[in-house]
């Protein structure tokens, strides 16, 4: 299994325990990657807000290099999978848009012929790897432990660009994936909500009442720790949880894990070799639960 | 086909109102819509059962509710399609918007909001002899906007509303693209300045979070997230850009154009401004606990591999628009 690796700006610097965590897991289930050369920011959809065409132009420049390399793109980042497949959508489903764009990109001797496609490393688990091998990868089975999914809004919608139609599992799949490891999926109504990320620097007061809402609502539910396949996410959801808190005026403490750091753990990797120190909630209570610390 | 509706109740004249989930057992045609088998509950099983519904083709907006969590148009929602394995369908009120009786929403609100981005054109200078005249090209890329049939399913599923209550919202400000983008509107150049510099204001276009849930619940293809894009760049390309939100897909533009990937050390501060100091001074404690769990970005940003493609493509996007 070999894949063209696109790791996101995130995974190498908000959040940088996500990049070797992503590649460490990989290399020890067998999936090769291969890095896109030169691969760029996907213009995340803010881009997309100054020129839709700047976010195409580069996007078209990536899809066409994996195109080349006969590779599918594998990414790490449920608003990288979202804004790749937004713009793949756009640029299959159009001929003359998809010209337009070659038009850019043909000085550059790159031509994008409309056959790339973009898979999240928890599509490719569920699609191409299947539950049944992954199950043979977990020597720490999280039996006690359970997990709220947080999807990433990029991921999940809108469903006709990203191929739900074709493969509904997607729809579940954080939940598969949790069950496989072993664990228990916390079904909560914010699971496929927006982090408010985007709007940090915007409205603050609202980015945060959205981080409070959905880590009490897992907390309460019994959550142990969230798991979520997007870093923008994170960057919210850890990062400024202790600001949530604060303006939800209460207790919440709620671990939140990238994807390849719960399956990792699940394999058996030590948490510091998966960056979990680096995490501004501690993990130290799950790890306990888990065994992987004493 | 046997259906199991479970349909959320609330009647605030009860003598302790609370809501409550209430399932009916119903038998239906195969091809038939929720909506056939909630009314066919309100004809057959409990007359006092609360819902909104007219033409029944999805032309009216009356009968939005959430169906398995979602906003949709009853009327246009297979049955067959929504069941789960044990047959079971979950009906609730629309979100948001409070609830007056079981699937009966208070639609107020919504319609303060839509009246207060001024629905309706507003030519300046003379006025022609004639009718305004715009051209089919200007007028096509509308079409989808004036699909519009005010069901309230975008609001319904907003993630900003249902944390914040005075945001303009998807349905309005959708609404008010239609008007900025009409070339009879305004100045004739297609952007109405006084209509963007009202939006450009807190609870305006800026505080959405483009999380596509209302391109997702909407019914007619309006994809109001969409209209909301396409307002910022309006507002940009005005000049409009004293706003975070201006800044930062400013900044983010350039940071990208001229390297290839983003500098998350840098974007929040040029997206503040930097001479904001209250925000500023925001952002240390958050760099404290960063840099003490080793969570910091990159202190030097390196360019990609081959970063004069990126600009020169850049480039050529944007000598492409300006001739």
């Amino acid at each position: 299994m070999k894949y063209a690796f696109f790791p996101g700006c995130v995974s190498q610097g908000g959040c940088p325990e996500l990049y070797p965590a992503a590649k460490l897991i990989c290399q020890r289930l067998g999936i090769e990657l291969e890095e896109i050369p030169g691969w760029t920011c996907s213009g995340a959809g803010v881009l997309q807000e100054k020129n839709q065409l700047f976010g195409d132009a580069l996007n078209a420049r990536m899809l066409a290099k994996a195109e080349q390399m006969g590779l599918t793109i594998l990414t790490i980042c449920s608003t990288c999978q979202g804004v790749m497949s937004q713009a793949n959508h756009r640029l299959k489903g159009d001929p003359d848009y998809l010209a337009r764009i070659n038009g850019f990109l043909a000085e550059e001797g790159i031509e994008y012929k409309g056959t790339a496609e973009v898979k999240h490393l928890l599509w490719i688990l569920i699609e191409d790897y299947g539950m049944d091998k992954l199950t043979e990868q977990v020597t720490r089975p999280l039996g006690n432990v359970r997990l709220a999914p947080f999807y990433g809004c990029y991921i999940v919608r809108p469903t006709e660009a990203l191929g739900i139609e074709d493969h509904p599992e997607r729809q579940t799949s954080l939940e598969t994936l949790i069950q496989t490891l072993g664990a228990t999926a916390v079904d909560f109504s914010g699971k496929t909500r927006c982090c408010g990320f985007p709007i940090l620097t915007i409205n603050e007061k609202n980015s945060m009442a959205m981080v409070g809402k959905h880590t009490s609502e897992a907390k309460d539910l019994g959550a142990d720790a969230m798991v979520t396949p997007c870093p923008l996410c994170h960057l919210n959801l850890d990062g400024f949880q202790p600001k949530a808190a604060s303006q939800a005026q209460r207790r919440i403490e709620l671990p939140i894990l990238h994807l390849p750091q719960i399956i990792g753990l699940a394999m058996g990797i030590s948490p510091s070799e998966l960056g979990l120190k680096r995490h501004i909630i501690s993990t130290s209570p799950l790890e306990v639960k888990l065994g992987a610390r004493t | 086909m046997d259906v199991t509706l479970k349909i959320r109740r609330f009647d605030p004249e009860a003598d302790r109102p609370d809501s409550y989930w209430q399932e009916f057992p119903v038998s239906v045609a195969d091809n038939a819509t929720v909506l056939d088998a909630l009314i066919q509950v309100r004809e057959q099983d409990d007359g006092t059962l609360s819902l909104r519904c007219s033409c029944r083709s999805s032309i009216c907006g009356s009968c939005a509710v959430r169906i398995n969590g979602h906003a949709a148009l009853a009327c246009k929602t297979s049955a067959a399609d929504s069941m789960d394995s044990e047959g079971v369908i979950a009906v609730e009120p629309a979100g948001v918007m409070g609830v007056i009786k079981d699937l009966v929403v208070n639609f107020d609100p919504f319609w303060q909001k839509i009246r207060q981005v001024q629905p309706y054109l507003q030519p300046q200078g003379p006025e022609p002899e004639g009718e305004y005249i715009a051209s089919n090209e200007a007028m096509l890329h509308l079409s989808g906007v004036t699909a519009c049939i005010m069901c309230g399913a975008c609001v319904s599923d907003c993630t900003v509303l249902e944390v914040d209550p005075n945001f303009l919202g998807p349905a309005a400000l959708a609404k008010a693209y239609r008007f900025t983008a009409d070339p009879r509107d305004g100045d004739a150049t297609g952007v109405s300045r006084s209509r963007l510099e009202q939006l450009n204001e807190a609870t305006g276009m800026w505080d959405c979070t483009r999380c596509n849930e209302c391109v997702q619940a909407c019914p007619k293809g309006v994809a109001p997230m969409d209209r909301i894009m396409a307002l910022r760049e309006q507002a940009i390309e005005i000049g409009l850009g004293n706003t975070n939100g201006a800044r930062h897909a400013e900044a983010f533009t350039e940071m990208v154009g001229q390297t290839g990937r983003l500098d998350e050390l840098r974007l929040p501060i040029k997206s503040v401004g930097m001479t904001n100091i209250p925000a500023l001074i925001g952002f240390v404690p958050v760099g404290l606990r960063a840099l003490t769990h080793g969570k910091l970005p990159p202190l030097m940003h390196r360019n990609v591999e081959n970063v004069e493609q990126v600009r020169r493509l850049f480039r050529r996007v944007e000598q492409s628009q300006s001739s």
